[in-house]
């Protein structure tokens, strides 16, 4: 594996998982439990999707073979997505959706802060800008997090269930193999293992203030990154890519 | 006695409209006034909602990521409408909850476009094209609306409008000059939407009960016709520089006029689809219902939480 093959894998991960977290949000469009929050799930819709216009730019760039982002994005089959198995999750009820952007966003930030010290220029600049916005993303889950736990009866025990749910697939978010290996001793990219600490004692303290708690430790999922999926993604894909497998090589 | 002091009032304030003074939240108006404009302006807030459904429908399915963008930050700017005209309806002192509770039963009205599915991409186009141009039609004498809130939510809006009404046009053009594949997929919306786009500026002068009133109070500025007349005026070259055709075998330049002349609406299947009977009207309002149904848990927890927290503050 060369550096730039090793790169290609990572940003294609970056990319993944925004774009199908992004995805996932754009199905609540018109559907929010209140209009601000219409506003605000599309809003973080939007950036993910920009977000992930970017690194598969970059990808695309590295690869040198002449396909787009547009062919990253929609023309890959289902074992070729690397995102993590958290963010292809379904919305479930709002409190999911919450909860998952939660879990997501913590290490999203964490990750973001660190990158913006890569060697890479490009791969810095993308998370710079990036994490202008994902600092708002965490704002706004933790925020929601410390409400709905906090809230009623009902809406705690939605949101622990929730907690419970989305908390088999943190250690995922960790993962690390010699893709990972080979950019961190390149400096390209931060050891995710020097911010879990981090990701933890965060992740307690809004739970903590939402009253809500994180299972003893649940047994862990994995694959995502190497491109095995849960059922769900399979859909999400058919949907995602609908018109570029209908109508191929057009402009739209 | 106090008959003349209510129309000394009402003289003063069509006195004021007449000069163009505004009308603002505190001033005194005429009950009708405000119930004409709580009506309206609601009717408004509630399409932009409604209006974000056929839009979501396609999000999911958008062709590439741009266009995935430039949706989501449309359907992000027509809940932003909703939710500066909800607040211009709230200082009418309507309240937003209810008004929306009149949706779902079926009280309230909203655009009757949003009545018509959205089964291709190219719909994504023609929405905007004709519906937000339409809209703008509609919105921009909207601007000087006598009612101070409704202008000036309306100025904001009809920028964003217009905007959206470009970015339908591109994508239609694209389409239009794409492979026969595309070219034939923007027909076929074209032919369905242009009806009922054009019965969006809603019935014929001789039909239309509220539109003297309205005038006289300067709530509204042109009559449906005129608007109508506008609309086909701007939008027929606008198809034919891009190869599309307008289905209607009536329409025609006339050059005595300087109008195009166009041929009658289907005012039945116009009265049907208000009435509640068009294609979709019962899954829009299914769909809105829904997300106040599913959503009740999650404003119920805010509401608690927000008064844990006050208490928690005082004490
Ligand atoms: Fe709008
Ligand atoms: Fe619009």
């Amino acid at each position: 594996m060369t550096k730039e093959e090793a790169l290609f894998t990572y940003l294609l991960r970056r990319a993944d998982d925004t774009l199908i977290l992004g995805h996932r949000l754009s199905e609540w469009c018109g559907h929010g439990p209140i209009l601000e929050e219409d506003i605000a799930l599309t809003n973080l819709s939007l950036d993910l999707i920009g977000q992930c216009t970017s690194y598969f730019q970059y990808a695309a760039q590295i690869e040198g073979k002449g396909r787009t982002e547009d062919d990253l994005a929609f023309l890959r089959i289902e074992k070729d997505y690397v995102n993590c198995l958290m963010v292809e999750q379904p919305n479930g009820d709002f409190g999911k959706t919450i909860t998952r952007q939660f879990f997501y966003d913590v290490y999203h930030k964490l990750l973001l802060e660190a990158l913006v010290n890569s060697k890479d220029e490009q791969l810095s600049a993308i998370a710079e800008k990036s994490l202008k916005e994902v600092k708002y993303h965490l704002r706004h889950s933790s925020e929601w997090m410390i409400r709905l736990g906090d809230g009623t009866e009902e809406s705690h025990e939605r949101m622990q269930n929730a907690v419970d749910d989305i908390s088999r697939f943190i250690d995922e978010l960790f993962y690390k193999d010699q893709v990972d290996e080979m950019l961190i001793k390149e400096g390209i990219i931060p050891d995710s293992a020097d911010f879990r600490a981090a990701y933890d004692a965060y992740v307690t303290e809004v739970l903590e203030e939402a009253t809500l708690q994180l299972p003893e430790k649940m047994w862990q999922l994995s694959g995502g990154r190497k491109g095995v999926h849960s059922e769900h993604l399979g859909y999400l894909l058919a949907e995602l890519q609908y018109m570029q497998r209908t109508y191929p090589n057009m402009e739209w | 006695m106090k008959e003349i002091n209510i129309t000394e009032l009402e003289r003063k304030f069509q006195e004021k409209i007449d000069n163009d003074i505004k009308i603002e939240p505190n001033d005194w108006m005429p009950e009708e006034y405000r119930q004409t404009l709580i009506r309206q302006i609601s009717q408004h807030a509630h399409s932009e909602i409604v209006g974000q459904l056929p839009e979501g429908n396609w999000v999911t399915r958008a062709p590439n990521l741009r266009r995935k963008a430039v949706l989501l930050a449309k359907i992000q700017d027509e809940a932003g409408h909703g939710l500066y005209l909800y607040s211009a309806v709230e200082t009418l002192g309507a309240d937003r909850e209810q008004t929306m509770d009149d949706l779902h039963s079926g009280k309230a009205k909203y655009s009757s476009i949003f009545n018509y599915p959205a089964l291709t991409w190219a719909d994504m186009g023609m929405i905007g094209w004709l519906v937000d141009g339409a809209a703008i039609m509609n919105q921009v004498p909207l601007c000087r609306c006598s009612y101070g809130p409704y202008a000036r939510a309306m100025v904001r809006v009809c920028k964003e409008e217009s905007f959206h009404q470009r970015q339908g046009y591109e994508i239609v053009t694209q389409l239009a000059q794409g492979t026969p594949e595309q070219k034939a997929m923007a027909q076929e919306s074209l032919d369905r939407w242009w009806w009922p786009a054009l019965m969006m500026f809603g019935p014929s002068d001789k039909d239309s009960k509220h539109t003297a009133q309205s005038m006289k109070w300067k709530i509204k500025r042109h009559t449906n016709d005129e608007l109508r007349q506008q609309f086909v005026d701007v939008t027929v070259p606008q198809a034919e520089l891009i190869g599309l055709k307008v289905p209607d075998a009536d329409l025609k330049f006339n050059e005595a006029t300087g109008h195009y002349d166009f041929g009658d609406i289907n005012w039945d299947e116009f009265w049907q689809v208000v009435a509640g009977h068009g294609p979709c009207n019962k899954e829009r309002v299914a769909a809105r219902k829904r997300a106040k149904e599913e959503g009740m848990w999650v404003r119920e927890a805010a509401n608690a939480y927000a008064e844990k927290r006050a208490k928690r503050k005082a004490s």
